[in-house]
């Protein structure tokens, strides 16, 4: 890890020692006329504060800017309510005294990262948000002393974490010192799993060890063109595996959101993403002993949706969009997707019901007929169990032929993998309500939130269609070698092809018509705000990881 | 004569407010079950009538329209076949079969399918089915163009008058040009369309015009005949509605003014004509009922005219069923057009004469379409409605439709939305309530020319009756540019977006019964704002008072707009209140990025709004070009192609399919990102193609 980030850092490295001797403190605009000694305490307190707030300096604020970035302290004031931000360790300097690193130019209040608290509309937030113009960004012991600082009170008050990421990586002067600042930041990470929601944006580089925080948090989110995570950089990976590679295609926003799942979300810019940001933190409780948050709704809960009754198509081979069905039931067709360009055969986002904060999950017929595989089981499974650990109720739409078949899938472990969906169902305890909108077949009907899988409210619209395969391949296993195929497979459809076979046995708990299905849900939702539900007592569970 | 009256039983549309009323006699033993013939909003206009004379309805379908509106609306539906035309709602065999199958002692054509196919009618009269229209033979005589203008010349009804043949000499031509009628039109017989067409206006001109077409007919074509014939200058197309019945009866129904067309189809239409006066309206409905009863006409039928800018009228055809346009002279006329033409064919006579047809009061008819307006005044469009309202919380708004919310606008079928038809005292007024109703349509999901023709009904030439067939290209010489904003406009606009933003800036603190808001910071009052519109940057100050119903005060380059409104962002319409004006203006989108989209006096206007700060942070961020994606399909996923639907130089609409790919059993279609014309073809039909495999490109 150590070698990664040198190896990712090293370049900003060089540049930064280059300009830093013209930064600020050298300028003539300073005043010369007293000596450090005799400066009162107020007029100290004055000069470091304002020292504070110009971080590297101008010089180094107009390369930031010129790079299409925004400095810490702009993000940060985008991100909070006007005038809400208090920030914690203004004064705080690293303490590294070797290469000359001790020396006063190479000093700056605050170090590499503004940290503090504040509000998103009114609510609770800590923040930090790290300076690319002091060092790079780079993590010092002081650094990590600050993140780790405003962690433990998030932990201790219940509120999210926010982390603006922009840093090269370790401060190679530190040594030992920089990765041990990591490891506490990862530990806290790992504490406030499941505590506090915490969120990643990465607006820069973000390499080596330091991508390890991000991966540990709830929500990762980059911006387009200027932010990278990797490993390794492009440099590395040449001298290693001898491929070529850029930033972009290793470790950029596309990569991430649409090939690695690494990031869930990826924003055209620094002044877009912080302002989705802010858009998004009102989905979220702000810890798990908090109720999904709710807001003021103008959309009625009772309204009818009667585009839905003819939404799903006659023939059950035909695709329908399953955004129509969501954008439609929730409210003012407000979805907040997650993962909107990874594993796209599910959806996952965030909406309201009646004002209240719930999780979608459903499968999507557009993309590879909604199957189930390696890469939406992962994605589906994370997302349910940040829902579950922050008691935002789950809402799960199921149109899904089953999981998808071939030696790719079977070789990558799509048992496993599977198993992680069927875990996060099965282990959640927060309201779930399910609609078969069509097809649950197999194995992935037990999978998607079913009855079985203690699901709260099961519904099924009427072409709905429970069964353990789809009627052709069921025919040719039931009939083999019989002829008569064509009616065999006419009297499978008239059995199986339609909500009843679930109806009659209580797999599901109403056949509903499709239009009122917002009534529906928001009316369930209501009776189950106050459901109460323990899993035994365990140490921890073992998902199958 | 009280007795009889006790009988009649007067039936009003309820939704549309007594804009034409079916007057249903109990003594008339009508048919007890008809088949419409139609889909769409057609056989829903005939079942709604069908219904209140309580006739029992029949509708024919196609796979694709098994859940359509006119399929639930009737009382039975047979599939006649899949979703091509051709081979459904063209498909005789089908629909004869159909009729056998439910027992439909009538059928009711529509218009467009079968409504003028003689065969078809035919072939019901052999089965002894009523067809609701003419007999054949109106059908036949009135289908032949020429034929059709032989007969009405005989009837004596105007026809342009005009010369094919061989031209003698310049003098020759100038006595057949007096012989029309200044102005006339003069070109070579052999030449199509309008090709090296000359206009003379006296003889002098027809000297000059004649030198030359004969000249261009010679070398040309080598073809010396000449056509000279009445030139119409600025036509307009207005038509007559007659109904006629089985007894020799006929009656004119006043006229419909259907000037504005784009590619000859008509888009907005009104009753009566600001054009005609009496005489001229009593001429050219003598000339139609002569029309009509020199064919034995019964039914409801429309005979066309050109009208010139001296009100000359000349005949054009006779269109032998009911017409699109048709709910506007229900509205000016009182008459149930649908339930004349049952009773007519039913075998009873009118039931009015001549003297009791009223001209009461102004219709206007806006023809929505889901087509995009900005391509030649509307090229077609397809998609699924997502969200759908009609205006009929208005008075005096009817809206003739067959879809709803949900409904798929698919290529298969004609594009249409639905007929917006608005009804009012005088012109001024029907006008008006086309503005607000056209401001209260809600259409999402597909691209609809609701621009378009909220700008035409406000347009000064079309506001002052000053219209012909050559309105749009006249107005628009570069195309329709959508409506453009005025200094006042732009203010409203900037006003109500930044109010809009207020607003949900306000809302998303709202958070019900969490005690963990923070109570110390003060609710904002006052927001300074930057909000861009077509390039130009406003700053915007916006200051609030009131609490829940909150007023907001907009200050733009120092001019002060209050709005007001309920400030109810799940609607669709956002009705404000600006300076004491009341507007509706529809919210397309809105995203936390601060870019809203605001359908403004119908057209669409993009907007960005941000906080001060967030816009003086802007100018440092990077430029992006967007990759044009658009002209590029590339599979989605692994699979089979099934199909495909385009080859290289055709063209397509946006949404259209282009190819079918099938993986895990489902077939999933592939549709064109925007209407252009295809490049090249990279995939064919059985090939199995990867995940990102370039399959067509478009130009």
């Amino acid at each position: 890890m150590a070698m990664a980030a040198l190896a990712a850092v090293r370049r900003c490295r060089v540049l930064l020692h280059g300009a830093v001797k013209s930064s600020f403190r050298g300028s003539p605009s300073q005043p010369r006329s007293y000596s450090a000694g005799r400066l009162s305490v107020q007029e100290r307190i004055e000069r470091k504060r304002q020292a504070a707030l110009v971080g590297g300096g101008q010089k180094r604020i107009d390369a930031q800017h010129g790079r299409g970035k925004l400095t810490a302290r702009e993000r940060v004031a985008l991100l909070l309510d006007p005038d809400s931000f208090v920030e914690y360790d203004a004064f705080v300097e690293h303490r590294c005294s070797d290469f000359g690193m001790e020396a006063d130019h190479n000093k700056f209040p605050g170090d590499s990262v503004v940290t503090g608290q504040g509000r998103i509309n009114g609510r609770l937030v800590y923040v930090f948000s790290q300076d690319f113009t002091v060092f790079g960004g780079s993590l010092s012991g002081a650094h990590a002393q600050k993140i780790c600082k405003i962690m433990d009170q998030a932990m201790l008050v219940g509120a999210p974490v926010i982390g603006l990421n922009d840093s090269g990586g370790a401060r190679i002067q530190e040594g030992v010192e920089s990765l041990a600042g990591y490891a506490d930041i990862f530990l806290r990470n790992v504490m406030a799993s499941g505590v506090v929601p915490q969120i990643s944006l990465i607006m820069g580089p973000c390499a080596g060890g330091a991508v390890y925080s991000p991966a540990l948090t709830d929500f990762t989110f980059m911006v387009k063109d200027t932010s990278y995570l990797f490993i390794t950089g492009p440099d590395v990976v040449k001298s290693v595996t001898n491929e070529d590679v850029t930033q972009e295609e290793l470790g950029g926003a596309k990569t991430h959101t649409a090939v690695s799942g690494v990031a869930h979300k990826a924003f055209e810019n620094d002044i877009d993403a912080l302002l989705n940001l802010r858009e998004f933190f009102n989905f979220l409780p702000l810890s798990n002993k908090d109720p999904s948050p709710v807001t003021e709704c103008h959309d009625p809960s009772d309204r009818l949706v009667p585009g839905l009754d003819t939404l799903v198509p006659l023939e059950s081979t035909k695709a329908y969009d399953m955004l129509d069905v969501i954008h439609s039931i929730v409210d003012e067709r407000d979805f907040f997707e997650i993962m909107p360009n990874y594993a796209k055969n599910i959806v996952v986002g965030f909406a309201r019901m009646n004002g209240r904060t719930v999780g979608i999950v459903g499968n999507q017929p557009k993309v590879a007929s909604g199957c189930l595989d390696i890469n939406s089981s992962v994605k589906g499974a994370r997302f349910v169990r940040f829902c579950d650990a922050f008691n935002v109720p789950i809402i799960t739409f199921v149109d899904v032929p089953g999981f998808l078949p071939g030696t790719a899938q079977e070789y990558g472990g799509i048992i496993r993998h599977g198993a992680k969906l069927l875990y996060a169902f099965a282990e959640a305890t927060v309201p779930k309500i399910t609609i078969i909108t069509r097809k649950a077949y197999g194995g992935a009907y037990d999978v998607m939130s079913s009855k079985h899988l203690r699901g709260d409210v099961n519904y099924a619209w009427p072409s709905a269609e429970v069964a353990v395969m789809g009627a052709k391949g069921a025919v040719q296993i039931i009939f083999r070698g019989k002829n008569n195929q064509a009616d065999a497979e006419a009297e499978y459809v008239e059995k199986f092809a339609n909500p009843f076979p679930a109806a009659v046995r209580g797999f599901v708990d109403d056949i509903v018509v499709p239009s009122t299905t917002r009534r529906r849900i928001c009316r369930d939702l209501e009776v189950l705000a106050t459901k109460k539900q323990t899993n035994p007592w365990k140490k921890h569970a073992n998902v199958p990881l | 004569m009280s007795e009889m009256f006790c009988f009649v039983f007067v039936c009003c549309i309820i939704v549309s407010r007594a804009q034409y009323s079916t007057v249903y006699d109990h003594n008339e033993k009508t048919f007890d079950k008809i088949l419409i013939a139609n889909r769409g909003e057609i056989a829903c206009r005939v079942m709604k009538t069908c219904k209140k004379m309580g006739i029992k309805t029949v509708a024919v379908h196609s796979d694709v329209d098994a859940n359509a509106v006119h399929v639930k609306m009737a009382d039975e539906a047979v599939c006649v076949g899949p979703a091509p035309t051709s081979k459904s709602y063209l498909n005789m065999d089908a629909i004869m079969n159909a009729i056998r199958q439910t027992g439909a002692q009538a059928v009711h054509p529509g218009y467009g399918f079968l409504s003028e196919n003689k065969e078809f009618a035919k072939r019901l009269a052999a089965e002894g089915v009523s067809f609701i229209g003419p007999d054949t033979h109106a059908i036949q005589a009135m289908g032949d163009k020429i034929e059709s203008k032989l007969i009405a010349k005989a009837a004596k009804v105007n026809t342009i008058p005009g010369f094919d043949g061989v031209v003698k000499d310049a003098d020759e031509a100038v006595r057949i040009a007096n012989e029309i009628g200044y102005p006339v039109m003069i070109k070579a017989s052999a030449g199509g369309g309008g090709k090296g067409m000359r206009i003379a206006w006296n003889d002098e001109e027809t000297r000059e015009g004649f030198r030359f077409s004969s000249q261009e007919a010679a070398s040309s074509f080598g073809d010396d005949r000449l056509l000279i014939e009445k030139f119409i200058d600025n036509p307009r197309h207005i038509e007559i509605q007659v109904l006629a019945d089985k007894h020799g009866n006929a009656l004119w129904l006043n006229e419909r003014e259907c000037s504005i067309q784009r590619r000859n189809q008509k888009v907005v239409e009104e009753a009566p004509s600001t054009f005609l006066d009496p005489e001229t309206r009593r001429a050219m409905g003598e000339q139609a009922v002569s029309l009509a009863k020199a064919v034995n006409y019964s039914s409801a039928g429309t005979v066309e005219f050109l009208v010139d800018s001296r009100k000359n009228f000349y005949f054009l055809e006779m269109n032998t069923r009911l017409q699109v346009e048709h709910p506007i002279t229900e509205c000016i006329t009182g008459l149930d057009l649908v339930q004349q033409m049952i009773r007519i064919a039913k075998g009873f006579p009118l039931q009015h004469t001549q003297a009791e047809i009223p001209i009461n009061g102004w219709a206007i008819e806006s023809r929505v379409y889901a087509e995009d307006p900005y391509k030649s005044f509307g090229l077609p469009s397809i998609g699924r409605l997502s969200q759908y309202q009609e205006p009929l919380n208005l008075h005096n708004v009817r809206v003739d439709s067959g879809i709803e919310e949900g409904s798929d606008i698919s290529i298969y079928y004609d594009p249409m939305i639905s007929k917006l038809v608005t009804y009012g005292a005088t012109r001024a007024e029907a006008l008006k309530k086309m503005e607000d109703a056209l401001d209260n349509y809600v259409i999402r999901g597909v691209t609809h020319n609701i621009p378009l023709l909220r700008e035409i009904i406000v347009h000064p030439r079309f506001i002052s009756g000053d219209i012909s067939t050559k309105f749009l290209p006249e107005v628009y010489p570069e195309g329709f540019k959508g409506h453009q904003l005025t200094a006042t406009g732009r203010k409203e606009l900037l006003a109500t977006a930044a109010s809009l933003f207020v607003a949900a800036q306000l809302r998303a603190q709202k958070f019900l019964g969490d005690l963990r808001v923070s109570n110390t910071q003060q609710e904002r009052r006052s927001w300074e704002l930057c909000v861009e519109l077509e390039k130009g940057v406003h700053m915007l100050g916006v200051s609030r008072s009131g609490f829940m119903t909150f007023i907001l005060k907009v200050e733009i380059d120092g001019d002060k707009l209050e709005v007001s409104s309920d400030w109810n962002l799940a609607s669709p319409l956002l009705t404000v209140t600006l300076n004491g004006i009341h507007r509706t203006l529809q919210c397309l989108s809105r995203n936390a990025a601060g870019e809203i989209s605001l359908q403004y006096l119908g057209t669409t206007f993009k907007l960005r709004v941000l906080s001060k700060l967030a816009a003086a942070l802007s100018v440092h961020m990077p430029e992006k070009v967007p990759e044009d994606t658009s002209s590029i399909l590339r599979s989605p996923m692994p699979g089979t192609v099934v199909a495909v639907s385009v080859k290289a130089g055709d063209t397509v609409a946006e949404g259209q399919e282009i190819c079918v790919i099938e993986a895990m059993k489902m077939q999933n279609s592939m549709t064109a990102a925007k209407t252009a014309k295809v490049r090249s073809v990279h995939c064919k039909p059985g090939e199995t193609v990867g995940e990102g495999d370039l399959l067509v490109e478009l130009e």
